[in-house]
């Protein structure tokens, strides 16, 4: 296994399994991303997607396989890759009491920038995600879209070269979605490697390869309009649907 | 006989910041009706007025007749309401999760395990009933936090948003759930960001700072859709920009692996005219509801 040539890959695991009890929540994954794609992790509710992620992110050790995440093992690189990647959880996991600006101030110094580099990619990133007028709000009173570009903001906050979103626009209304992904496009084309889930198949369109999970084993994957050819179907909801129900 | 829901010029601000400034509605027997706007809009206040969890500052909320404050008790009696962000009890199995709110509204155990049944269904959480909730995934957690709420088959249901993460599948066995509900004659009031479950209600309002500034059967909604919309299969977005210059109000909005180029009718001539002297093709797209959210936030927000 360690044969093959996982280096100059973004995520590449091979036999990936997570078992909780008897239960197996990820059941053999193999997969390759390259860097630079914008890859979407799709599948049913409980599939494994989050659980893959959280051990892609070396916050999860696998029961069985191996993944490299910017050719470094989660096995045993794990520290490493934390500093490499972004990651937004499911749940946010933005601090309610802080400021905007202090929410990213808080992060930076996680990810151990200096005060100048926080303050000055800091300021960068509220204009370029449209929060400067919200830098001093209380994050806990923010709507949602603007919570989640936030998030977004405190993922890419160290320039990670692999950023992984975990239904970065789930209950977001359908125009703040648009002006996400307008974001995810602009951070992929700074040559980040982005690896996303979504439940929204329209969303699923704007990714360069995708694939869809059931039961902890990936049942589809390659480019949208590849997939939409072999299962005859005129978009990615009636793909999932019937990729699901087979 | 009084509607289910009857919503009468309901305002509330929250430390003077207007949250809803005007919202009137009725709700009968039989009928969905759907909840939709950008964040922020004023949703969920509306909602939790309904239910009597707010007071409003202006206007009045009945359920069956009976105000939603003076009295509440036998209101809510009528009402069943998933807030945004449902408390499962962690430590508690999906069994006992459905049981222990199943008792909360006093159903007897012969109606409980039929519900049951369906619930189980729709929700996929047959193999899963015995797991604790807390470790079950973000998307499951949400249909179960559903089924809870259906466990009592109320007049009036309230529901804030409950298709977030529930996938594809799981959504649409949800709404057949809904329209078998609504056809045994329960109300249904839903909000969501989700156009194809809008489209799926008999009525919708689309609320925009706290103001309805749309109403009406959704495929009206759309069909009312003033402007023109074009597209222009296998054309990269990148390759749109040269199509459109000098063109100023026209929009483009991205459609999964399309793009809605949205035109008044000169407009629609001129880029007519550009597309074929550069070869392209170019067909016209018939107006669907997300198209009418887009333009009528766009209209609403300008003249804000
Ligand atoms: N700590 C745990 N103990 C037991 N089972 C768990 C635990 N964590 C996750 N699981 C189970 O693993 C399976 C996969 O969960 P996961 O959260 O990875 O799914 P998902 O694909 O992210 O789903 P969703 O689309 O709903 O977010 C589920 O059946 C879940 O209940
Ligand atoms: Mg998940």
């Amino acid at each position: 296994m360690s044969s093959v040539n996982h280096t100059g890959r973004a995520v590449q695991a091979e036999q990936l399994s997570r078992r909780f009890g008897d239960f197996t929540a990820v059941d053999g994954l193999s997969l390759t991303v390259e860097q630079g794609e914008i890859f979407g992790f799709l599948g049913a509710n409980g599939a494994g997607k989050t659980t893959a992620i959280r051990m892609f992110c070396g916050l999860l050790a696998p029961s069985a396989g191996e993944a490299w995440v910017d050719g470094l093992s989660i096995r045993t690189q794990s520290e490493e890759i934390k500093r490499r990647i972004g990651y937004m959880s499911q749940r946010f996991g933005l601090y309610d009491d802080l400021s905007v600006r202090e929410n990213l101030e808080f992060y930076g110094g996680i990810y151990g920038l200096g005060q100048a580099e926080i303050h000055s990619r800091g300021e960068a990133l509220l204009a370029r995600l449209d929060l400067a007028e919200w830098g001093t709000r209380r994050t806990g009173s923010l709507p949602l879209g603007y919570k989640q570009r936030l998030a977004l903001g405190v993922a890419i906050l160290h320039r990670p070269r692999i950023l992984f979103l975990d239904e970065p626009t789930g209950g977001v209304d359908p125009v703040a979605r648009r002006a996400f992904w307008d974001l995810i496009y602009e951070v992929a084309a700074d040559g980040t490697t982005v690896f996303v889930t979504t439940h929204y198949m329209d969303e699923a369109e704007y990714c360069g390869r995708v694939s869809i999970m059931t039961a902890g084993r990936i049942a589809a994957l390659d480019r949208p309009a590849v997939l939409k050819a072999q299962w005859g179907a005129k978009d990615m909801q009636a793909v999932f649907l019937r990729v699901v129900s087979a | 006989m009084s509607p289910v829901l009857e919503l009468t010029g309901l305002a509330r601000a929250y430390e003077g910041r207007p949250a809803l400034r005007e919202l009137s509605l009725t709700l009968e027997a039989g009928h969905t009706l759907g909840l939709i706007g950008p964040d922020g809009a004023g949703k969920t206040t509306a909602m939790r007025i309904a239910c009597g969890l707010l007071t409003p500052d202006q206007g009045s909320a009945k359920v069956a007749g009976l105000d939603c404050l003076t009295q509440a008790r036998q209101m809510r009696a009528l009402l069943g309401y998933m807030p945004q962000r449902f408390s499962l009890y962690p430590d508690l199995t999906v069994d006992e999760n459905l049981r222990f709110f199943a008792e909360l509204h006093g159903i007897t155990a012969a109606e409980r395990h039929i519900r049951r049944e369906k619930l189980l269904a729709f929700s996929r959480l047959e193999p899963f009933v015995k797991r604790r909730a807390g470790h079950l995934s973000g998307g499951m957690k949400q249909k179960l936090a559903l089924a809870c709420t259906l466990i009592h088959e109320p007049r009036l249901l309230i529901l804030d948003e409950p298709t977030t993460g529930v996938d594809p599948v799981s959504r649409q066995e949800f709404w057949a759930l809904l329209g078998e509900l609504a056809s045994g004659g329960m109300a249904l009031w839903i909000s969501t960001p989700y156009m194809d479950e809008a489209l799926r209600c008999d009525e919708v309002q689309l609320l925009h700072l706290g103001r309805v500034i749309a109403q009406g059967p959704p495929a009206e909604i759309a069909r009312a859709f003033p402007r023109r919309i074009l597209r222009f299969p296998g054309l990269a977005p990148a390759a749109l920009t040269p199509l459109l210059a000098g063109l100023s109000g026209v929009t483009v909005h991205r459609f999964g692996h399309d793009l809605h180029v949205v035109c008044d009718t000169a407009q629609e001539d001129a880029l007519r005219e550009r597309a074929q002297s550069a070869g392209l093709e170019v067909e016209s797209e018939e107006p669907g509801l997300e198209d009418a959210f887009f333009e009528l936030v766009a209209v609403a927000e300008l003249a804000a």
